[in-house]
């Protein structure tokens, strides 16, 4: 069995205090008196319930889904009666409510009726296997809840070379991933052959860290036993957090995953091993996922151990299952020491994400003292970053600079919080500034939202105002030309009548002055009988008018 | 001698340094005022007129042109005040009061659709086309255009439209900064 | 207030560290005062008292709370090197001006603990170095070789200017930094100079010894994970590789690096001072450029420049050049530009 030969820088040394959940066996939960479940337990588009109130349901029937590829379905965990669909505090760091299912068991955990496929029958092919494992609402149970049907599909798309089974386990405290690979190897196995059934990869590895031997070797049996090839089941050096999905695949395979891509744009899948159990009876037994391995342990818990827990228990029911409290003012933290979440109150209930309750001391929160830049978070940072220039930046809102010292990158493991000699909220600091970041970048899509509507309306109003005044000006223009045509008819007419009037007056004035000229028509006296002198002085001034008519020319 | 030479040196140094501005001047000219679109682009963009201009495209060019202050924003609040001292290389100056008051929390409009009477005064005067309606119809407003800069609330003759706070969801929901020492100022 | 993960008190605090130092000043000072008598005992009362009142006093002006300022021990290493750095026997009111300017301008003017650039301790020696020369450069033989010395009651009375001074003139005398550095400039050879009565084995008499204990303390603070060994270490080579080269080259005109590095303040500087993480530089690339930086400088002071110790310049001038020195070693971000060798 190897072990891997590669490392990551930083990492801290933890306590694992994985032993006090280790004495009891894996037991199963008894049902609560009353199931809150979540109706939208996932990454993705919020489910919608596609039952009512008053509703009587059996155990894996549909309870809320919704039609987004980003999107896994909900299922009733037990049979019984819907009694409420309402808003109930949830696992969140705002202490804000969400939708859920009231759920009243009857008891009886009748289960719907289901054709479960016999061992004979034909493989389902890629398309089936993804649609089962959509339908019966798997997620990634490591805690990051995203749709397991649409990851492998997109994953598929781009073709995958490694298969990464992630038994890691990391965090101090949590045992679940422990014991269930140490009681159900071979069904966690089954659910890795359908997985490469799907993806196909050239090999497939399988990391556990070195403190826990006994499910090493469980798995390893269960490998022997198993008909499947290229799987390695390896063994990695216990170190927090090498069961970071990055951190993991650089740890087996060498390679880093660059930090603005996937890893499944490198050829590299990795999958919980809880979510490999899970596919494993969605598809042999066609269970949907309905119930998860739950650690309840800390040293604020009677009997610590891990239980099978229906989804929608609340907290108070398996802190009960455990042996109640041991200490008066209990912290509760869903999830692992150190990327857990508080719980403000124990009535919160199990979802898909719940891996562990942690029972611990209040500590009294004090002001963290100043940084004196001593660099321990530099040397413990997994992603090699600085996170002391990180804090400076978030520290003074300068998050232009937290974004080039590539504060996006950060996992959030703790690492830095956990050796910062002044006791400095490191990571909250890093949540602050996203958190600050992502609203900056919806105000600013929102602003340009309305400016560009801003504008457009600026356009339109300018725009009608044109047309309007255009319109105006047609009308003006229409109005001005048909008075025109009136004024012109009307003159003409009147033009007519007073020329026929005036032609008839003149007429008659022309007539007057003929009649008096021939009137006045009488010859000259003096031109005829004339005396050869008169004759000779009338040839005398003609010859003379000649002559001067001649010189003048 | 020597200070005629000093002098000479002195007036070639800066004749020659005048040249080089100079040359700089016309070879690197930037065309248009892209000092109005970088200031726009941090204000809010609420179009609310708060600031004393037809919205923040004039208010943009008016601080451009250095004749207003950087400071008359409410909705921008102090963020936008910071941003905009650091882009223009000025004093921070507190928010002036006299234009209204920063709310942490954004506002948006509602109308109460038993008195609405389909008048289309508000549709008119929203600067953001927000408003869905039309003559002698329902009018309602779409929550996620609104930049809540309440120009509706006068023109409206029965008084219908209010301004709430936007629902906060888990999907906005973000993590406080840690306390410290030095009583949480921005250092 | 909501908190987030991780939910578990880190081990190591501040005040610890802190503590950690104080407890690798003591066998060196215990040593100067085996050596040189009482006087220290003067200057640290003197020097703690005044700086907790000027932290107390500035602390109120900028109204920060007191206690989470004063618990850790900031205050008292300042005050602590700097009485180490200067003379025995300083009058009080060189040791008041020169802890408020480091208090002041050397810390608070910054932002107070974590915020300063320069190493406060630094910055009050260098400021009463250059403005009270006569003072600073009167220090006394060690008691091997000294005729007299005071005791307790008269150091007090001596610093506060009670009494008068010309009786103790005798005692007087240069560092063995000191006297190498006028006596090269005479041109006296190496083994002529050594003949002088201050020089002991390998450096100068009593203080090569402080300086051994100097450097068990450094141990002892890399061995408790207090400093890590990248600055010390860088700044030794950094001294080692220049004063080797230029003894090789002439060992009689030029001192050994054994004596270098075993006299002055170059091992209280490697383990103490340099090592201030406020002020040094922050990655690990970064802290050996930083030390190795100091190291070099120290020499060159020494053998060009015009004083004859170089330590608290050369830090300063270190200090200096950390942000540059940070932003260009930034280390390789995980998942950027990886190697391509799979």
């Amino acid at each position: 069995m190897p072990n891997s030969v590669y490392s990551f820088h930083g990492g801290l040394h933890l306590d694992d205090h994985k032993s006090e959940s280790l004495t009891q066996p894996l037991q199963i939960a008894s049902f609560a008196d009353e199931l809150i479940l979540k109706v939208s337990q996932h990454i993705g588009e919020p489910n919608t319930p596609v039952v009512t109130i008053g509703d009587r349901v059996k155990r894996g029937q549909l309870l809320a889904e919704s039609s987004a590829l980003v999107s896994a379905p909900v299922h009733a965990p037990t049979s019984g009666t819907i009694k409420a669909i309402e808003n109930r505090s949830i696992a969140h760091a705002s202490g804000q409510k969400a939708e859920c299912f009231i759920i009243v068991p009857d008891g009886k955990d009748e289960a719907i009726d289901v054709e479960i496929r016999s061992a004979e029958s034909t493989a389902l092919d890629k398309a089936a296997l993804l649609d089962q494992i959509r339908s019966a609402g798997i997620v990634g149970l490591g805690g990051a809840v995203f749709p397991t049907a649409a990851k492998l599909t997109t994953a598929n798309q781009h073709g995958i070379k490694t298969l990464i089974i992630n038994g890691a386990e990391c965090e101090p405290y949590i045992t679940c991933d422990d014991l269930l690979m140490q009681n159900y190897a071979s069904i966690i196995f089954k659910g890795i052959s359908y997985l490469q059934a799907i993806l196909q990869p050239e090999k497939t590895i399988i990391g556990i860290e070195d403190n826990k031997p006994a499910a090493i070797k469980a798995m390893q049996q269960a490998l022997t036993e198993s008909s499947l090839s290229n799987i390695t089941v390896t063994s990695i050096p216990t170190l927090y957090p090498s069961g970071g999905e990055k951190q993991l695949i650089k740890l087996l395979t060498g390679f880093e995953v660059h930090s603005s891509q996937l890893s499944f744009e490198i050829g590299i899948l990795c999958q919980n091993v809880g979510t490999c159990a899970a596919i494993s009876q969605a598809i042999d037994k066609s269970r949907p996922l309905t119930s998860r391995v739950v650690t309840v342990t800390g040293p604020g818990i009677k009997n610590p151990g891990n239980w099978f827990t229906p989804l929608g228990t609340p907290v108070s029911h398996l802190i009960n299952l455990a042996g109640g409290y041991t200490i008066e003012k209990p912290k509760l933290i869903m999830g692992g020491p150190m990327m857990g979440l508080t719980l403000k109150s124990d009535q919160i209930p199990v979802v898909k994400a719940t891996n562990t309750i942690l029972v611990m001391d209040q500590q009294e929160q004090e002001i963290a003292q100043e940084c004196i830049r001593c660099g321990r978070c530099t040397e413990v940072c997994p992603v090699q970053l600085l996170p002391q220039q990180l804090y400076w930046y978030s520290r003074t809102h300068q998050f232009n600079l937290t974004e080039s010292y590539h504060l996006f990158d950060c996992i959030e493991c703790g690492c830095c919080s956990a050796v910062c000699p002044s006791h400095i909220p490191l990571v909250q600091y890093y949540r602050f500034a996203k958190g600050e970041i992502w609203d900056q970048r919806r105000k600013t899509y929102k602003s340009d939202r309305s400016r560009k509507r801003h504008e457009f309306r600026d356009a339109r109003v300018a725009k009608q105002k044109l047309l309007d005044e255009e319109k105006r000006k047609l009308k003006r223009e229409a109005l001005a030309k048909k008075k025109a045509a009136e004024l012109a008819a009307k003159e003409k007419t009147e033009a007519e009548s007073s020329n026929s009037q005036n032609a008839d007056a003149v007429q008659a004035a022309l007539e007057r002055v003929k009649a008096r000229k021939k009137a006045q028509q009488v010859d000259p006296k003096n031109t005829t009988d004339l005396t050869t002198d008169q004759q000779d002085q009338i040839d005398e001034a003609d010859a003379r008018r000649e002559k001067n008519k001649v010189d003048d020319a | 001698m020597l200070i005629l030479i000093a002098v000479l040196t002195l007036s070639f140094i800066a004749g020659s340094f005048g040249l080089i501005l100079g040359y700089a001047a016309i070879r690197f000219k930037v065309e248009g005022n892209p000092i109005v679109d970088q200031i726009d682009a941090i204000l809010p963009q609420t179009q609310c007129g708060q600031c004393g201009f037809a919205g923040c495209r004039p208010y943009a060019e008016a601080i451009s042109k250095e004749e207003a202050p950087i400071n008359q924003c409410p909705p921008g609040g102090e963020s936008t005040i910071v941003a905009l001292a650091d882009l223009l290389d000025v004093e921070i100056l507190e928010l002036n009061e006299e234009n209204g008051a920063h709310s942490e929390i954004p506002l948006v409009a509602i109308i109460d659709e038993m008195n609405c009477i389909g008048c289309t005064l508000c549709i008119q005067a929203c600067p953001v086309d927000a408003i869905l309606g039309s003559a002698k119809h329902m009018h309602t407003i779409i929550e996620d255009e609104c930049t809540g800069c309440e120009l509706c609330l006068p023109p409206c003759p029965v008084d219908c439209i209010d301004m709430v706070p936007i629902k906060q969801t888990l999907a906005d929901w973000k993590w406080p900064a840690p306390e410290t020492l030095s009583g949480n100022q921005h250092a | 207030m909501t908190y987030s993960s991780p939910y578990i008190t880190p081990s190591a605090s501040t005040n610890r560290l802190m503590l950690n130092v104080l407890i690798a000043l003591i066998p060196g000072t215990v040593a100067y005062i085996w050596y040189f008598g009482v006087g220290l005992i003067v200057n640290l009362v003197f020097a703690i008292s005044f700086a907790l009142l000027f932290e107390t006093a500035i602390l109120l002006l900028r109204k920060r709370p007191l206690k989470p300022y004063l618990s850790d021990f900031s205050a008292v290493i300042t005050a602590w090197l700097f009485a180490l750095c200067i003379p025995m026997h300083s009058p009080w009111w060189l040791i008041a001006v020169g802890i408020g300017f480091a208090m002041i301008a050397g810390k608070h003017l910054y932002g107070g603990m974590g915020f300063n650039p320069f190493n406060p301790a630094m910055v009050g020696y260098v400021a009463v170095l250059i403005s009270f020369p006569v003072e600073m450069t009167t220090w006394y033989l060690p008691l091997q070789i000294s005729p007299d010395s005071l005791n307790i009651l008269q150091a007090f009375s001596y610093s506060l200017g009670l009494v008068d001074i010309q009786q103790w003139d005798a005692l007087t005398s240069a560092t063995p930094l000191d006297q190498y550095k006028t006596s090269l400039s005479l041109n006296m050879m190496i083994s002529e100079i050594r003949q002088s009565p201050v020089f002991g084995s390998f450096a100068g008499v009593g203080w090569e010894w402080i300086a051994n204990w100097w450097f068990i303390g450094g141990l002892y603070l890399i061995f408790t994970k207090t400093i890590r060994w990248h600055i010390p270490v860088a700044m030794i080579l950094g001294m080692l590789l220049l004063s080797f080269s230029f003894y090789v080259v002439d060992p009689d005109s030029v001192a050994s690096p054994g004596f270098h590095l075993f006299s002055g303040g170059l091992m209280l500087g490697a383990f103490f001072i340099a090592t201030d993480p406020v002020t040094a530089s922050t990655t690990v690339k970064g802290r050996l450029i930083y030390g190795f930086m100091i190291g070099t400088l120290v020499y060159i002071i020494r053998h060009w420049g015009g004083y004859p110790d170089g330590v608290a310049f050369a830090v300063l001038l270190a200090n200096m050049s950390v942000p540059l020195i940070d932003y260009y070693t930034q280390p390789r971000v995980f998942g950027v530009n990886p190697p391509e060798d799979h």
